[in-house]
C-alpha cells in the first residue's frame, strides 16, 4: 500500500504542476512549472521501475530541452494580452482536442483494466534485471531500422533548422581563428637594433 | 568498559535490530548521506584554503596566514563572515525564484554523490544506471545559474546567465560523448563496475586507451564548472560578477558552495572514469602482494579510499593551476573549442574504440576481462 500512497501523492503534485504551467501568467514561471512536472513524471516512472526512462526524461527534457525553452522565453518579451486576444477564436479547437485526448486516455485505461493479464497492476521485475540493458538489447537489433530512421529525421531537422535561420549579413566582421592561431611573434613584433643615444 | 555502558550498547543494538527492515534501511541511508554531504562540505571549505595557498605561491605571495596555524582556519572565518552578512533581495526581482536559484544550483552538485563509489563497498545507491544519473544531475546545475540571472532583473546578471547557459549546454555534449567512450570501455553503466573494469594496476586504467577522451572530459569539466580559463560567466572585468552579482551573504555562499562542490565532483568523476577510482596503481604487482593487508599503509598497495582522495586532490590542484596560468578565453573561442574541436575528437575516438573492440585490443583484450 505505501507504494500506491507515494504514487497518488506524486501524481497529485504533478497535476498541480501541470495546472501551474497553464495558469501562470509569467512565461518563465510556466517553464519552471513544466520542469517541476517533468520531475514528478520521472518519479512516477521510477515507481514503475522504469529507471532508464526516468533518468532519460530528466537528462533530455529537463537538462537540455527545457533549458533551451527557458533561454528563448527569457529573451522574448511575451505579450500576455496579445496572446489572450485569440482566446475566443481558439478555445473551441482547444476544448475539442482536450476532449479527444481525454477520451483516448479513458479508453486505454478502461481497456487495460479489462485485460486479465495487466489488470492486476505491476509485477515487480526479477532481481538483477536492468531495463537499460533490456532496452539496449532490442533497440540496436530488432528495432534498428526504426532507430536509424529516427536518427535521420533528427539530422534532417537540424539541417532544416540551420538553413532556415542562417543568414549572411554583408559587411559582417568576424575573426578568422585559424589566422589568429597561426600568428607568430615575428609577425607582430619587430626587434630593432640601434645604438644607444647620447644624452644631450 | 563499565558494565552500564556495555548494557546500554547491547540494548541499543537490540533496539536497532528489532526495527522493521525498511526503517533500518532508511536509517543507514540517511546516515551515509549525512557523512558524504558533510565530507563534501568540509572538502569545499579546505579547497578554498588550498586554492588561495596554491595560487599565492604561484604568484610569489604567501596567501592567507592570519587565522590559525598558517591560516588553516581561514575558511571558517570566511563562512562566519558570509553567514552574518545581510541578504539583500533586489526590489524588482522575482522573489521566489531569486531565493530558490542558489538551492537549485547546490542540490544537483550534492545529489550526484549518491552513486559515486568511495571504495569497494561504500556507495549510497549502487544503481545500474549510475552513469546516466550523474549525467542527468550535472545537466541540472545550469538552472540555478539561469534563474539567478533572470530573477535578479539586472543586465549584468542576465548577460552572465546567458553566457554560462550557452557554455554549459555546449560542453555538456562533449562531456556526454566522452562518457560514451568510458561506457564502451567499462561495459557497464554502474560506476562501481567501471572502476572494477580498470582494476589490475596502472596499465589497465582507461586514461591510457582513452587519452583523448580524458583530455576532452577534463577540459569540458573545467568549462562546465565555469572556472578559469572558461569563466566568462563571471567575467569580472566586463560584467562584474555575472549571474550572482546581486547575491550577498548566505545566498552567495550557496553559489560558492555549489561551484566548489561541482569542482570536487568533476575531479572525483575524472579519477573514477579514467584513473581507476580507488584502485592503486601498484595493484597486481606480485612484489607488493604481501603488503595489501598492512594496517595503515595497506591501501597504498592494495587500493582504497585514500587513493581516490589523492587523485581528487590532484585534479583540484590542476583546477587552481589552470586558473593561475591561463588568461580568460574569448566567448567565440569557447564556442569554437566546444563545438568544432571537442565534439569531433570524441566522435572520432568513439569510432577508434569501436575498431579496438573489434580487434580486441586494450580494455577489450580477451585476457584482460
Amino acid at each position: 500500500m505505501p507504494h500506491s500512497i507515494v504514487f497518488y501523492v506524486f501524481a497529485a503534485i504533478m497535476f498541480l504542476g501541470a495546472l501551474g504551467v497553464v495558469f501562470s501568467r509569467n512565461p518563465v514561471h510556466a517553464v519552471m512549472f513544466l520542469v517541476f512536472t517533468f520531475f514528478n513524471a520521472a518519479i512516477l516512472w521510477l515507481l514503475a521501475e522504469a529507471e532508464f526512462l526516468a533518468i532519460v526524461l530528466v537528462l533530455v527534457y529537463v537538462g537540455a530541452v527545457m533549458v533551451l525553452f527557458l533561454f528563448v522565453v527569457m529573451m522574448l518579451e511575451v505579450d500576455v494580452e496579445a496572446a489572450k486576444r485569440g482566446m475566443t477564436r481558439y478555445a473551441p479547437l482547444g476544448v475539442g482536442l482536450a476532449l479527444v485526448m481525454a477520451f483516448e486516455l479513458v479508453n486505454v485505461i478502461w481497456l487495460r483494466s479489462r485485460m486479465p493479464e495487466t489488470g492486476s497492476g505491476f509485477k515487480p521485475t526479477p532481481e538483477g534485471y536492468s531495463n537499460t540493458e533490456a532496452l539496449g538489447a532490442v533497440l540496436y537489433t530488432e528495432h534498428v531500422l526504426a532507430f536509424e530512421i529516427a536518427a535521420v529525421i533528427l539530422l534532417l531537422a537540424i539541417i532544416a533548422a540551420i538553413t532556415l535561420t542562417m543568414r549572411r549579413r554583408p559587411g559582417l566582421k568576424v575573426q578568422n581563428i585559424a589566422k589568429q592561431v597561426a600568428v607568430r611573434a615575428k609577425d607582430r613584433v619587430r626587434v630593432v637594433k640601434m645604438d644607444a643615444e647620447k644624452k644631450r | 568498559m563499565p558494565e552500564f555502558a556495555t548494557n546500554f550498547i547491547n540494548a541499543a543494538v537490540a533496539w536497532w535490530l528489532s526495527l522493521p527492515g525498511t526503517v533500518q534501511y532508511l536509517g543507514t541511508t540517511l546516515f551515509k548521506i549525512t557523512i558524504v554531504t558533510f565530507a563534501v562540505i568540509i572538502c569545499v571549505a579546505f579547497s578554498t584554503y588550498f586554492e588561495r595557498k596554491v595560487i599565492g605561491s604561484m604568484q610569489a605571495r604567501v596567501g592567507p596566514n592570519r587565522v590559525g596555524w598558517n591560516g588553516i582556519l581561514q575558511p571558517f572565518a570566511d563562512v562566519i563572515k558570509l553567514l552574518i552578512k545581510e541578504v539583500i533581495v533586489p526590489s524588482q526581482s522575482s522573489r521566489f525564484l531569486y531565493v530558490i536559484a542558489p538551492l537549485l544550483s547546490l542540490m544537483p552538485a550534492l545529489a550526484a554523490w549518491a552513486v559515486i563509489p568511495m571504495n569497494d563497498w561504500f556507495v549510497i545507491a549502487d544503481i545500474n544506471a549510475g552513469l546516466l544519473y550523474v549525467l542527468a544531475l550535472t545537466s541540472l546545475g545550469v538552472y540555478g545559474v539561469i534563474l539567478a540571472g533572470w530573477a535578479t532583473n539586472s543586465k549584468y546578471a542576465l548577460l552572465g546567465a546567458m553566457r554560462s547557459a550557452a557554455q554549459i549546454v555546449a560542453y555538456e555534449i562533449a562531456m556526454g560523448f566522452a562518457l560514451v567512450g568510458v561506457l564502451m570501455a567499462g561495459g557497464s553503466l554502474n560506476i562501481g563496475d567501471i572502476v572494477e573494469a580498470q582494476s589490475g594496476g596502472f596499465s589497465n586504467w582507461f586514461i591510457i586507451w582513452l587519452f583523448p577522451l580524458f583530455i576532452v572530459y577534463w577540459i569540458a569539466g573545467v568549462a562546465e564548472t565555469n572556472r578559469a580559463p572558461f569563466d566568462v560567466a563571471e567575467g569580472e572585468s566586463e560584467i562584474v560578477a555575472g549571474f550572482h552579482v546581486e547575491y550577498s551573504g548566505v545566498a552567495f555562499a550557496l553559489f560558492f558552495l555549489a561551484e566548489y562542490a561541482n569542482m570536487i565532483l568533476i575531479s572525483t568523476l575524472t579519477a573514477v572514469f579514467f584513473l581507476g577510482g580507488w584502485a592503486s596503481p601498484f595493484e597486481g604487482w606480485a612484489i607488493f602482494e604481501p603488503y595489501h593487508d598492512l594496517p595503515l599503509i595497506g591501501w597504498f598497495f592494495g587500493g582504497g579510499f585514500p587513493w581516490l582522495f589523492l587523485k581528487m586532490a590532484f585534479f583540484m590542484y590542476v583546477f587552481f593551476w589552470l586558473r593561475a596560468t591561463f588568461p580568460r578565453y574569448r566567448y567565440d573561442q569557447i564556442m569554437r573549442l566546444g563545438w568544432k574541436v571537442f565534439i569531433p575528437v570524441t566522435i572520432v575516438w568513439i569510432a577508434v574504440e569501436g575498431a579496438m573492440a573489434w580487434f580486441q585490443v586494450g580494455p577489450w583484450a580477451p585476457t584482460g576481462v
